[in-house]
């Protein structure tokens, strides 16, 4: 037999299987477009900003635009013995045209952050050419060099070479208490400056501890809602969905109220002797408060997805594990708790990563201690301005929580992310 | 729940050290919410319980605070639940029409690079909230949108569209696709089928999508702080400056106020899970 004789004709006399390829085809597009509005709205407002955050972190065209010459004639220069004349001449020029354009001002600030003491010589010669003491017929580099010893100085010229590049890490190695030094290797910043590390480091401190107390108060309270009957469970789940439904700063405010110097809990604490009445603890405006609280918030998270795994778990595994000779903690440990992974794993991660990046919980209660990663990046953009910086400490987080979601994706798989 | 008689003791000390822990947990989680409903009739300024509220004096108890939030001078509060309300609406309406129908077109089973696309379009969810605030700062002020309503309502709109995609995705896959082909063969168009025949099957987890939306876009603060202006204070926005000068009796009113508005949510979603769940036929 032939394949020809053998292929199923529809009505209009094409093969079935072109006819189902072609409605196939058909589906998938229809699909495609259903998504296409969404997608594309996403990728427009919120993939690409993403990506210019990145293009913006490495940016450094402006100094690039505003010495062209320069950077061109110092190509052929060492950068060890003084150079040539030509550069200077290059350099004259464009630092004429900034003159004239009024833009000076801000190379002299970005040379500046690249070595000290550019802005006082670049304003000499800013004043030597207002009022055109520049031969422009002599040489420019003995003309030059003589308005100030620094223009002397190799040093002062290699720091303009290491700008020409129109990319720079330095953001980044700024958001790493690092920096280049004059040599162009990467050097540490002075010890009582290091304040990045010191975040980074708080904040993963305070999202590990908030996901270890949200697992270990969360586990409990999901199992006893997994295994009580319906009608009891229904009543305690409010406990855990009222809070998750409230508004964040509703909870903080009253852990703020709760945790203060006259609060409800230290004076709880005085009643039972716990403390003296005028030796009460500070509980607010440090790490205790932000634990306090966090943990308190982020709960909810934990709790739900670690109720929907343990609801599937058929009670009768644990009677079969007891019944084949297992102490309960023997059955629990063995049966139950390997099949509630997939809950952990989902509960730990949305707690983790939800934690990484708060900062409004810990701003209003976690006092001088409660600065984290987030708080910086919001005031280098709302305060500083440096746009640049807070994207670039944006995105060393963005990579934090993305290497998070792929050791969870490795060790427990990507399940949907269960929302009660 | 009741140990059988054969427990043996160290098993039974375990059992109530256990329903101990849960008792301390679930009042941990709710007892916070509890203490601000009585401070806001408080009387007096301090946010502590006076000698008064103890003796339960009436006199001790008062309205003043919620007439502050109300009529109080130069009041913000009015302006700023004006705005919230405004840009949730919106926003839970973006929301919920551009991600139900992404997850029509995420829940067929024609749908090419599925886990690609579903990972783009839950990602608002996953990314930290600051990451997402710069990037759609840069958007909104590149667009000329910052301090508008217009601005927060599509950067809400990014931020509430994954829960959306999630609950109807999840409402779908229990969904039984041979009636909408029982539609068609009917003659009815696609649109006309979707809306007598899907939506009404959906709804329950359209709606609890939109909840979700809504509360996103009703309590979310860290985004909006870089977003709004002086004529675009929300809620949030207003409780965080207060929380961080001075925390004054007139915000726990708000504050019971929004407990009241979550009570509300909480009953709503509650009741659409279990009438979806009735309707995809899980029975417990």
């Amino acid at each position: 037999m032939t394949s020809e004789t053998n292929k199923i004709l529809t009505t209009d006399g094409i093969p079935l299987e072109e006819s189902l390829k072609k409605a196939e085809r058909k589906n998938k597009i229809k699909a495609f477009l259903l998504v296409c509005p969404l997608l594309l709205f996403l990728i427009i407002t919120y993939v690409f900003p993403i990506g210019e955050m990145f293009t913006r972190s490495i940016d450094d065209k402006m100094i690039t635009n505003m010495l062209p010459n320069t950077f061109k004639s110092m190509e052929s220069w060492d950068g060890q013995d003084m150079p040539e004349e030509e550069v200077f001449k290059s350099f004259y020029i464009d630092f004429k045209t900034l003159v004239e354009k009024k833009e000076h001002g801000k190379l002299g600030q970005r040379l500046n952050k690249e070595k000290n003491g550019f802005t006082t010589i670049l304003k000499k010669l800013f004043r030597q050419i207002q009022r055109n003491k520049i031969d422009e017929n002599g040489s420019f580099k003995e003309q030059i060099t003589s308005l100030h010893k620094r223009f002397n100085n190799v040093e002062y010229w290699r720091a303009i070479k290491r700008t020409a590049p129109p990319y720079t890490m330095a953001k980044y190695l700024k958001g790493m208490d690092l920096f280049i030094d004059e040599n162009g290797s990467i050097a540490q910043v002075e010890e009582d400056r290091r304040i990045h590390r010191i975040l980074w480091l708080r904040t993963l401190e305070i999202a590990f501890f908030v996901t270890v107390f949200c697992f270990l108060m969360g586990y409990p309270i999901a199992h006893l809602l997994a295994t009580l009957p319906m009608k009891y469970s229904n009543l305690l789940m409010i406990c855990v969905l009222l809070p998750f439904w409230t508004s964040l700063l509703v909870r903080t405010a009253s852990w703020m109220i709760l945790l203060q110097q006259q609060g409800i809990v230290n004076d709880f604490f005085v009643m039972i002797g716990l403390v003296s009445d005028d030796n009460r603890p500070e509980m607010m405006y440090n790490k205790v408060g932000t634990y306090v609280a966090m943990t308190q918030i982020l709960l909810p998270f934990m709790v739900l997805p670690l109720y929907s795994v343990m609801k599937t778990i058929s009670p009768s595994l644990m009677r079969a594990g007891k019944s084949l000779g297992g102490t309960p903690f023997v059955a629990f440990w063995k049966v139950y708790f390997p099949l509630t992974i997939p809950g952990i794993g989902a509960g730990c991660l949305l707690v983790f990563i939800l934690a990484i990046g708060y900062y409004i919980t810990p701003a209003l209660v976690g006092g001088a201690s409660g600065t984290l990663i987030s708080n910086q990046i919001a005031y280098h953009m709302k305060t500083t301005l440096d746009w640049s910086f807070a994207s670039a400490m944006g995105l060393m987080l963005l990579t934090g929580v993305l290497v998070v979601y792929w050791i969870y994706n490795k060790l427990v798989g990507v399940d949907n992310i269960k929302l009660g | 729940m009741a140990l059988p008689k054969y427990t043996e003791t160290r098993y039974r000390v375990w059992h109530y050290f256990y329903i101990g822990i849960c008792t301390f947990v679930f009042f941990f989680l709710i007892a916070p919410l509890f203490v601000i409903f009585p401070l806001s009739f408080n009387a007096e300024e301090f946010l502590v319980f006076s000698d008064g509220m103890k003796r339960l004096d009436p006199d001790a108890f008062s309205l003043r605070w919620y007439q502050d939030m109300i009529y109080g001078t130069k009041n913000p509060w009015g302006l700023a639940a004006k705005n919230s309300f405004i840009i949730a609406i919106f926003a839970t309406l973006g929301s919920v029409i551009l991600g139900t129908v992404a997850a029509l077109g995420l829940s067929s089973r024609h749908m090419p690079y599925k886990g690609l696309i579903m990972a783009t379009l839950i990602s608002p969810m996953i990314v930290p909230l600051i990451i997402s605030g710069v990037a759609i700062f840069f958007f909104i002020a590149k667009v000329g949108l910052a301090a508008t309503h217009l601005g927060i309502v599509i950067a809400h709109i990014i931020l509430g569209t994954p829960f959306v995609v999630i609950t109807v995705t999840a409402t779908l896959s229990g969904f039984d696709h041979s009636v909408t082909r029982a539609a068609a063969s009917l003659g009815s168009n696609p649109v006309n089928t979707f809306m007598k025949i899907t939506l009404p099957l959906i709804l329950p987890g359209v709606i609890s999508g939109g909840l979700f939306a809504f509360v996103t876009s009703f309590d979310e603060v860290v985004v909006v702080l870089f977003l709004a202006g002086l004529d675009n204070t929300t809620i949030p926005i207003q409780m965080w400056t207060g929380l961080r000068e001075q925390l004054s009796p007139t915000i726990l009113a708000v504050a019971t106020c929004l407990i009241v508005l979550s009570v509300l949510i909480l009953v709503s979603a509650e009741l659409l899970r279990r009438r979806s769940e009735r309707l995809r036929g899980i029975n417990r």
